[in-house]
């Protein structure tokens, strides 16, 4: 047998099966830490079959090629650092199962195929993977009722979701015959039909809904909230970068001669998600649900990048969601930290005065909050610049200032944060922390990227742009 | 006749999804929705689609329903029964619902009828479907096929993990 014809998916192959490995493993080993070890050794195993990935397979249903590299990174840095704080978390929150990290890997693989695939049975299939993956591990904490909540709302409206999507996906297929993204282009030849935005619409729906644009956001606060904080974490970065490389490929290849009509609706969902995620993040009292808004708001920033198009715009796209993995995650390690035996540690008001009683914690978050807000010298204002730049750059120089403007609103709910820890003395018994090793090293990871993202950027950015071609 | 058989099946596929929806018995639900299955395993029929009739009922009707019986049937829904209306917010679903279908039945006119690929409808009836579709299936949609594989264990994991394991106290 020729070996070479499943080069490019050989990644996938190799996740899939260490996954099933790591399946098998929960049986015979009673530490799970060591568990969550081999998975992130599992990772390095697939990252050293990628440079040799390139091509494309199976009738041109599946292609690897610098953009989905780039995003599997994306994803490799998400599960890694997910697994890093989940190990002392699970131990707390006494659900312990070898088969989380399992599920996580194939969560995992379904991003990757997501973002390789040039099909849309094989895209719908990925996501289908992908989220039903991430529905078992929303509810992983089987006593707590917020974890069911979360896990059961995620998944009928998930469900939901994907069937909007395959509506769309027939759609396409009833006026091409083909569910190839590339042939898709071709066969439409820039006519423009009814069907044709209704099927645009509701690929926009689908697409939406995971990535959490307003208004179908719904789930996010109540999602973010009830699930375990390392598999918010996780979801928050992963998913969404996952829907993205797949609303980045569907609409610039197979898509892009209707740009001027899926351009109009992205902007108004674009602002929409800004004015929703930043507006109604105020409000939070809870810093699990402050940061749901906070990613719905960031999702928001991020299409802006499709909506310029273009290899500026996907390239500042894909650079903003690999410097939001570092930051967002970063931010919930600090969250897990506060989670003690006993203790949620997830009010706004177990921040009080936490430079007073921890003030490594403290300065961490103060990093994280910054580079949410897009403060330089961190990584989140480098993000959100060379967005702006590709934005004004293809002709949306409004765009870009509504962007500023939410982004300074944005400034209040970030810094009162960093303002309860600062400004405010500690209340009552100083709050514990539970701190570990590796999660200590996916601080350490988090903060050292963010700050170098923020200092010396251009290394990362020529990669995005590389990846484009 | 084909038309016939068609508007028969649409009309009843049509009916019995509307009475699922509207009965009060989450049992007589679960049976519309059997007899609804039948009618979509005959629409598959005339499209000379007899793989998908037989696996729509053995899969559908036979497994899956049943299934959804046991389940309504260990809930013990009789209070459920006295509720007026489940939904509250119903009219504007209907609403929505139908505004789709004006919008849905607008689109209708852009559909065109065009014989697609190698497989047209002459080389299925001549192949049968089931084995048009086992060919397609092992050849050109390999891929999918393994990764709906990987769904359908991610699933098989899921159930054991929230049902099945012991909660550590």
């Amino acid at each position: 047998m020729d070996i070479t014809i499943i080069k490019p998916i050989l990644p996938e192959i190799v996740m899939a099966a260490l996954a099933c490995v790591v399946l098998i493993l929960e049986l015979f080993i009673h530490k799970k830490e060591t568990i969550g070890v081999f998975a992130i050794l599992a990772v390095a195993a697939v990252s050293y079959v990628i440079p040799q990935s390139f091509g494309s397979a199976f009738n041109g249903m599946f292609i690897s090629d610098g953009y989905s590299v780039f995003f599997k990174f994306i994803f490799f840095i998400n599960l890694i650092l997910a697994v890093l704080i989940s190990i002392r978390y699970l131990k707390i929150e006494r659900s312990e199962f070898g088969e989380y990290y399992s599920l996580m890997m194939f969560a995992t693989l379904g991003m990757m195929i997501m973002a390789s695939a040039t099909d849309l049975i094989v895209l719908y299939l990925g996501l289908e993977l992908m989220a039903l993956s991430t529905y078992i591990l929303a509810g992983f904490i089987r006593h707590d009722r917020r974890s069911n909540e979360a896990a059961l709302k995620y998944f009928f409206l998930g469900a939901f979701s994907s069937a909007i999507l395959l509506y769309g996906i027939t759609m396409i297929y009833a006026l091409t015959g083909t569910t190839n993204i590339l042939a898709i282009a071709s066969q439409l030849q820039g006519k423009m039909t009814t069907q044709l935005i209704l099927a645009i619409v509701f690929l926009v729906v689908a697409f939406g809904f995971k990535i959490a644009l307003a208004p179908f956001h719904m789930w996010t606060p109540d999602v973010y909230e009830g699930a375990p904080t390392s598999i918010t974490a996780f979801m928050s970065v992963g998913p969404k970068a996952a829907a993205f490389a797949a609303l980045g490929r569907v609409f610039t290849t197979g898509l892009i001669d209707f740009a001027p009509d899926w351009r109009g609706i992205l902007i108004a969902l674009s602002i929409l998600t800004m004015a929703v995620g930043n507006i109604l993040a105020i409000q939070q009292s809870n810093i699990k649900r402050m940061l749901a808004y906070s990613s719905i708001a960031h999702a928001g920033y991020a299409v802006i990048g499709v909506i310029a198009g273009g290899a500026e715009g996907l390239s500042a796209m894909m650079n903003y969601l690999f410097i939001y993995a570092f930051m967002n995650i970063g931010a919930f390690a600090v969250v897990i930290m506060l989670r003690v035996e006993g203790v949620k540690g997830e009010e706004l008001e177990h921040y009080r005065g936490l430079a007073k009683t921890h003030p490594l914690a403290a300065v961490l978050m103060l990093i994280f909050m910054f580079s949410l807000t897009g403060i330089p010298p961190t990584g989140g204002f480098i993000g959100k610049f060379y967005l702006f730049k590709a934005a004004v750059g293809a002709g949306y120089a409004w765009l870009a200032v509504v962007a500023v403007v939410f982004s300074v609103i944005s400034a209040y709910f970030y810094l009162r944060v960093v303002m309860y820890m600062y400004m405010h003395e500690p209340e009552g018994e100083p709050a514990a922390l539970a701190t570990s090793t590796p999660l200590g090293l996916a601080l350490l990871i988090t903060t050292i990227m963010v700050i170098v993202l923020g200092v010396y950027p251009s290394p990362f950015l020529a990669f995005a742009r590389l990846a484009i071609g | 006749m084909v038309e016939f058989f068609f508007g028969f099946f649409a009309i009843m596929i049509l009916f019995c999804s509307v009475m699922v929806v509207m009965s009060r018995n989450a049992i007589h639900s679960v049976l519309w929705m059997l007899v609804m299955f039948f009618h979509v395993a005959g629409v598959y029929l005339m499209l000379n689609a007899e793989f998908l009739a037989a696996t729509q009922i053995i899969v559908y009707a036979g497994a899956i329903l049943v299934l959804f019986l046991f389940v309504i049937m260990l809930l013990n829904l009789r209070e459920e029964m006295n509720i007026e209306q489940l939904i509250d917010g119903w009219p504007a679903g209907l609403s929505l619902a139908v505004a789709m279908l004006v919008v849905l039945i607008l689109a209708l006119g852009s559909f065109s009828v065009k014989p697609w690929g190698q497989w047209s409808i002459e080389v299925v009836e001549k192949t049968t479907q089931t084995k048009a579709l086992g060919k397609v299936l092992y050849t050109e949609y390999l891929l999918p096929f393994e990764i709906a594989s990987l769904v359908l264990l991610v699933a098989i994991i899921g159930a054991v993990v929230l049902a099945k394991k012991k909660l550590k106290s």
